[in-house]
């Protein structure tokens, strides 16, 4: 992961891409929003979403999946070079999350992340702030999933 | 009787829970959806800013939601959610936490675009059982209206 200094606005990176199956969009759902639209074919077709349709967690969960895939395989590569990895500081939250299209059985969802903001923080001056925009965009090129995350990078000067 | 939008009128709606929360599936969760090692290492938690095994932020995401399910969405005539205001992550989810969710009525509006729903807007709060906030959130629901009902069943 990179440090505080070496982060721009506007850099972007794909993180991968994930193919929701209606097991595993029925197995989520089971556990954690077993709403009808999610748990059965005929009631998300009768529903809003016109199929079975993915949890939103779910689809937020699976991007966080791929990020932080994306994140360890980005500090391995770093580490080979023998460059130092920061360790990022655990999230505060976000904003602005929109379930704007319906994750069905069979799409696949790829990801991507870009940095909105970048500021200092005030009370841990150690610790700089940035908002990331991960949004997910289906095999159509339609945006699905789009969410504004605040996350804590360490400084270069402080590691 | 299913709620309706009628049924959520602004102010407190309830408190739900507790829900026990276990080792086992803080650390299948992080496994499959958030695999970094302060959720997954007892040793590198302990080293971690939060200080102790803790769960995904998405993790409790997931069980505020089941909680709301169980709480009040099953007998909602919900039409899903488009998506959420604000979500902030206070203090880490722990091993053996018993939680609990409050949740307020923020809002309650009737849409413009689909006159035969409105949309309720929830702040939820989910607290432990030594009634530190964890997580709290802002989120909107397309819940059907009571008339749009009433006008199906003539049918």
């Amino acid at each position: 992961m990179r440090f505080f200094e070496d982060i721009e606005i506007g850099q972007r990176r794909d993180v991968g891409s994930f193919t929701f199956t209606a097991d595993g969009i029925k197995k989520f759902a089971a556990q954690f929003d077993p709403q009808a639209f999610h748990l059965d074919e005929e009631a998300g077709r009768k529903s809003l979403f016109g199929g079975l349709a993915a949890s939103g967690w779910h689809v937020g969960s699976v991007c966080m999946k791929l990020l932080v895939a994306d994140g360890q395989r980005r500090a391995r590569e770093a580490l080979a070079r023998g460059e130092k990895v920061a360790v990022w500081g655990p999230s505060p939250g976000f904003r602005e999350l929109r379930w704007v299209k319906p994750v069905l059985a069979g799409d696949t969802i790829s990801f991507a992340s870009e940095v909105e903001s970048v500021r200092s923080s005030e009370k841990r001056p150690e610790w700089g702030i940035l908002q990331i925009r991960n949004t997910g965009t289906n095999q159509r090129g339609e945006l699905v999933f789009s969410v504004l995350a605040t996350a804590f990078v360490p400084r270069r000067s402080n590691s | 009787m299913m709620l309706t939008f009628e049924d959520f009128p602004p102010g407190h709606f309830g408190t739900f829970g507790p829900r026990h929360v276990t080792r086992e599936e803080i650390l299948a969760f992080a496994a499959e959806f958030d695999p970094q090692p302060m959720h997954l290492d007892e040793e590198a938690a302990s080293r971690s800013m939060l200080k102790g095994l803790s769960g995904s932020g998405w993790h409790l995401c997931s069980i505020m939601m089941r909680m709301m399910f169980d709480g009040f969405i099953g007998r909602t005539a919900s039409l899903g959610s488009p998506g959420v205001n604000e979500l902030r992550w206070l203090a880490p989810l722990r091993p053996g936490d018993d939680l609990t969710l409050d949740v307020e009525v923020a809002e309650a509006r009737v849409s413009r675009s689909r006159p035969e729903t409105g949309i309720v807007t929830f702040k939820g709060v989910v607290r432990n059982a030594a009634a530190v906030a964890l997580c709290e959130m802002v989120s909107p629901i397309i819940v059907q209206r009571r008339a749009d009902i009433a006008a199906e069943r003539a049918d």
